[in-house]
């Protein structure tokens, strides 16, 4: 049961007075502080932080986590974000001394170690991509589309072309078109094809000396594999354009295909996806990106380059490509959860990878297969790591829509799909049911689902029924945002 | 207003005209579409807008939609009362829910648009 | 294989199922002329056991603060972070749990997010807090496209060339391909005098971004600065150090309009330079102009109190390419180790953190430039926890000293690039010191340096 006095707002625990770090008095001779700072610099007042105790604060937070539902407890099939299984080695690992407190301005010479398993970790993305060279900064998927659309803009910038256009099919994640709108290109949205697939036609009659980059996420957010994207990249090529992967679907293709080998000049990798990052509530992920070698020397500073030079210079150096973009973040990049991917890029090696995709796509057609007379699939046959299932067929019916059915599902102790995305399906349920899950699992999570469609519907648009809240009223939340519970002081 | 004497654009603005004065709101085909309405943002009054650009926005829990205006000229009047309630809005688009008045500067912009049977049969394509 | 679970009877059960006889077959989709007709090439599986003692001797072949006193600053900083704040990130039901987009099943998550958002608007006095940005440096630029859909002015913005430089670049990639210029005014002895910011503002100006303290951790006249920006009808940008707020005037206080950080310093390990947080607020009026997720409190169905994500209308997977950032993860378990940090240190340990950061740094500045050759780089500015040296040997000379002594400082401003005095700048090494170093320590540096 929830503990209520716990999980008040911790601002509600704070009494005057009490104190949850304690710091040794000053060892330096003590001045009136307005001697170092100017008065007039100063707070008048304290900064006014709830007074609590260490003990309320972990009883507060870990109450309130046994609110969520998580990987470590529930299956999470939220399709396109990959919620595979964090395995523990990896916390202790990159919480080692000599990762965990490295400060990024250390004299390179004392960071070897840091350098050399980020380089390591340069090299396996770029033989998984096909793509040989490869920026660690982005801090997440996003941050990698937009990097790598600067870095082909520079490109031709230098080759004195000035293309205004980016293109991507209607079933793109938000972050392509977000993406595009802030590297300064105008967006253009493709149609999809009845199969589901990239509109050959459409995407030719788009297709001019404007274009710039095709965005194309392969296998695709209906969990497809664009079977046409060698012919798809040449068109873009013709046109004088770049194709760029979304690598968001990694998770289906590693060690069978690779984007560098299908025709993709730049992709990013989610770390915290195909590699288990973890998720985090939200974050951080990593986002680095591989890109073709005309376009290395645009990529943002510093990547690490491997030095030949005798043993008493530094093996591993810091360096900005020649033709840099420039910086798009402080530092180096989001190395913690670099850290968590390279532990688990070693602990698979190359069969393993590969049987991880393997896998997740089994995974993935079992559970289609298994539903597939209740919750149809419009598009494909054979799907890759994921498939779009469709409740329209259902709501028409008796009303249920998939929001209904995946708050339901949170009642039988299984974690929602994604819903509502991607666009081009309607009433979409998109299920990721990834490698590190049971045939047990799957099979009771079908289950569920029977059993639910034969509920009351009525009974259904009141799901969840268990939760410790029924569904939030989002029209009062918008209305008048209540974001904080401070009244400015 | 009756909905007889008014002009429609294709996203879904209307037009009443009174002397050079225009007045302006979205439709309830519109106001469906975009579902429980949380919020709307007003130009200022005194500022100019333009045919066929952006002079405010309506947000919903599921979408924010820019609104375009049908004419050109000078803000006279914006109806203040929607920012605290957006509920004439669905309830009453075509009276109460207006949104603007604008002193036209060019009224021949107002032959573009359709009639409101021309409007509905292209909401009922557009539907499908 | 590790982490995989189905058995070779139950793939056979499983392909059968499906009606196809291999799992190579579920591959047909890909063409066979795309295939990988080979292996990776990719070094060789571990098991747990030698991947620990691999990255071990990784991590044994760099040398950080556990053989080394660290004094490094530049953005990134050594404060003490209570046991309290690991135990909380090293649960799984926060680090295995995604954005909490299933409200029902993530009122942890939520509720610690609107508290972190709640705890982020009492330390600057601003209105409302978004749940994390990246990091200090993307958080600039996301302001300045705030700012610029705020004011309608998209072409020029100021920077004070004080800021931290590689803040700087992250702006300038942002912004420089755009039609977008930005304006750097220069420094001049560590600090950018109102009068020169005054010149380089104009009424076509979207925002000017202060830093306070600044990178050479010298004080700006930010409420002077702010109200220059407002007189230009620009936004007033303030980049703050969390801690410092223990001690000096809030950014709300003094009227700035979007208030930026890096916050690591609340509680997360240096870890090479990420993950970090971004911190973001700014005044309710802008509210839906805001990048980044948004926790509210709403009710439920029964009408109990609970909580959502808000206004997602702005965002990326609704509003695509005009969402008001392309944010999609964030760094949502660094904004928990936050709330947890600031959580434990409350109204008193905030002050004490700042205070002694403060006091120490103070101390080990006078100490330092009382070293022949060693002299304080810009000895009249008022400073908060970080400083810079100057030594008539040269930077790489101080640094190699203190090194050997066990020190680490730095870094060193040679490593960037300054608009103005650069000559000056290049001999110049930064010195933060937090609540962590001691007396002892830093008389221990002045001996060695004295040597
Ligand atoms: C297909 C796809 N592309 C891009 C992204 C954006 O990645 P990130 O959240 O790491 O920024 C996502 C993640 O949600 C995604 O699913």
């Amino acid at each position: 049961m929830r503990n209520q006095l716990a999980t008040e707002l911790l601002f509600a625990l704070s009494q005057p007075g009490r104190r949850g770090a304690l710091f040794p008095d000053s060892d330096v001779p003590e001045k009136p502080l307005n001697e170092l700072i100017p008065q007039s610099a100063l707070a008048a007042k304290p900064t006014d932080l709830p007074e609590v105790t260490e003990p309320d604060v972990i009883r507060h937070f870990v109450n309130l986590s046994t609110l969520n539902m998580c990987v470590d407890t529930h299956f999470y099939p939220l399709g396109s974000c990959t919620m595979k299984y964090n395995p523990k080695r990896h916390e202790r690992l990159a919480g080692l001394p000599g990762i965990v407190d490295l400060h990024p301005y250390q004299n390179p010479s004392d960071l070897q170690g840091m350098l050399e398993l980020l380089y390591g970790m340069q090299e396996m993305l770029a033989e998984i991509s096909g793509l040989p060279a490869v920026s660690l900064q982005p801090a997440a998927g996003a941050q990698g589309e937009f990097t790598a659309l600067l870095t082909a803009k520079a490109y031709f910038e230098s080759r004195g072309e000035k293309r205004t256009k980016v293109l991507f099919p209607n079933s793109a994640h938000g972050t392509n078109p977000a993406s595009a709108a802030l590297a300064g290109f105008d967006c253009v949205q493709l149609e999809s094809s009845e199969e589901g697939l990239i509109d050959l036609d459409d995407l030719k009659s788009h297709l001019d000396d404007q274009t710039a980059v095709f965005m194309v996420t392969n296998p695709n957010t209906l969990g497809l594999f664009e079977k046409d994207i060698k012919q798809i990249a040449q068109m873009v090529h013709d046109a004088g354009g770049l194709v760029y992967i979304d690598g968001a679907n990694m998770n289906a293709i590693l060690g069978y295909t690779r984007p560098g080998d299908f025709g993709g000049d730049m992709m990013h990798f989610n770390v915290h996806k195909t590699f288990t990052g973890p998720h985090g509530a939200g974050g951080p992920g990593a986002g680095p990106i591989a890109v073709r070698d005309f376009l290395a020397d645009f990529l943002p500073g510093p990547v690490i380059k491997r030095t030949e030079t005798d043993s008493t210079e530094n093996q591993f150096v810091l360096e900005d490509p020649p033709k840099s973009i420039g910086r798009i973040r402080t530092f180096y990049g989001n190395i913690g959860i670099l850290v968590r991917g390279y532990c688990y890029l070693r602990t698979l090696g190359a069969e393993g990878l590969k049987a991880v995709s393997e896998n997740a796509v089994l995974n993935a057609n079992y559970l289609k297969v298994i539903l597939k007379d209740v919750l149809p699939v419009p598009n494909g046959d054979l799907c890759m790591h994921e498939f779009v299932a469709s409740a329209s067929k259902i709501k028409s019916e008796n009303g249920i829509t998939a929001m209904d059915i995946a708050k339901r599902l949170l009642d039988f102790g299984f974690h929602a799909p994604t819903v509502y995305f991607p666009l081009v399906v309607t009433e979409a349920i998109m299920v990721e049911p990834t490698e590190t899950e049971s045939k047990e699992t799957l099979d009771a999570f079908a289950e569920t689902i029977r059993k639910i469609l034969k509920e009351d519907p009525e009974f259904l648009r009141e799901a969840p029924h268990s939760t410790d809240i029924s569904r939030p009223d989002e029209v009062i939340a918008a209305r008048n945002p209540i974001l904080q519970c401070c009244e400015p002081q | 207003m009756d909905q007889g004497n008014l002009k429609f654009t294709k996203t879904h603005e209307w037009v009443g005209v009174e002397g050079e004065i225009a007045t302006m709101g979205i439709t309830d085909f519109a106001v469906n579409q975009l579902t429980d309405l949380v919020y709307i943002e007003l130009p200022e009054v005194g500022s100019n807008c333009e045919a066929g650009k952006v002079f405010g926005e309506v947000e919903s829990v599921k979408a924010v939609s820019d609104l375009y205006s049908p004419v050109s000229g000078e803000i006279t009047e914006a109806n203040t009362a929607l920012v605290d309630d957006q509920s004439p809005l669905s309830d009453d688009p075509f009276g109460t829910g207006w949104i603007t008045k604008v002193k036209m500067s060019n009224p021949a912009e107002l032959d573009l648009f359709m009639n409101a049977d021309d409007y509905r049969k292209f909401c009922e394509s557009e539907a499908h | 294989m590790p982490y995989l679970f189905n058995t070779p009877e139950q793939q056979q059960e499983m392909l059968q199922a499906i009606g196809v006889d291999s799992v190579e077959a579920l591959f047909a989709t890909i063409p066979s002329e795309l295939r990988l007709n080979r292996q990776l090439n990719i070094p060789p599986a571990l098991t747990e056991m030698e991947l620990q003692t691999h990255v071990s001797n990784l991590a044994e072949k760099n040398v950080g603060p556990s053989s080394r006193v660290c004094m490094l600053g530049g953005g990134a900083y050594d404060h003490f972070i209570p046991a309290a704040v690991d135990e909380i990130a090293r649960r799984g039901e926060f680090y295995t749990a995604y954005t909490p987009y299933q409200a029902e099943a993530s009122q942890g998550s939520l509720q610690t997010f609107f508290e972190f958002q709640s705890l982020i608007c009492r330390l600057t006095g601003m209105d409302v807090s978004n749940a994390s940005l990246y990091e200090g440096g993307t958080c600039v630029s996301e302001a300045a496209f705030m700012a610029m859909r705020v004011t309608k002015r998209h072409n020029r913005i100021v920077l004070l060339g004080s800021m931290h430089p590689e803040y700087r670049q992250v702006v300038e990639s942002y912004l420089n391909h755009l039609n977008c210029e930005v304006i750097v005014v220069p420094s001049v002895n560590g600090c950018v005098d109102p009068a020169d910011v005054d010149k380089a503002m104009n009424d076509q100006t979207a925002c000017l971004v202060i830093q306070h303290p600044n990178f050479f951790g010298t004080l700006e006249e930010a409420e002077q600065l702010t109200e220059i920006a407002h007189k230009y009808g620009a936004l007033s940008v303030v980049s703050y150090d969390p801690i410092s707020l223990g001690l000096l005037n809030r950014p709300g206080d003094y009227g700035a309009d979007i208030a930026i950080a890096e916050g690591q310093s609340l509680g997360t390990p240096l870890q090479f330079g990420g993950p970090y947080l971004g911190l973001f607020s700014c005044s309710k009026k802008f509210v839906r102009r805001m990048p980044g997720r948004l926790i509210g409190q709403t009710v439920d169905r029964n009408g109990k109190s609970c909580f959502v994500l808000n206004l997602q209308a702005r965002e990326q997977h609704i509003r695509r390419d005009k969402a008001t950032s392309n944010i999609c993860s964030n760094q949502g378990l660094i904004a928990i180790r936050a709330t947890v940090y600031l959580s434990l240190l409350g109204k008193q340990g905030i002050r004490e953190v700042a205070e002694l950061s403060c006091r120490k740094a103070h101390y080990a500045a006078e100490q330092l430039s009382q070293i022949e050759g060693i002299s304080l780089l810009f000895n009249d500015r008022p400073f908060f926890k970080e400083f810079v040296l100057s030594c008539s040997e040269g930077p790489d000379y101080l640094l190699r000293k203190a090194r050997q002594a066990g020190f680490d400082l730095g870094p060193e401003l040679s490593r960037f690039e300054f608009q103005t005095d650069s000559e000056t700048y290049q001999t110049g090494v930064l010195v933060a010191i937090t609540e962590q170093r001691t007396r002892e320590e830093i008389d221990r540096l002045v001996m060695a340096l004295k040597a």
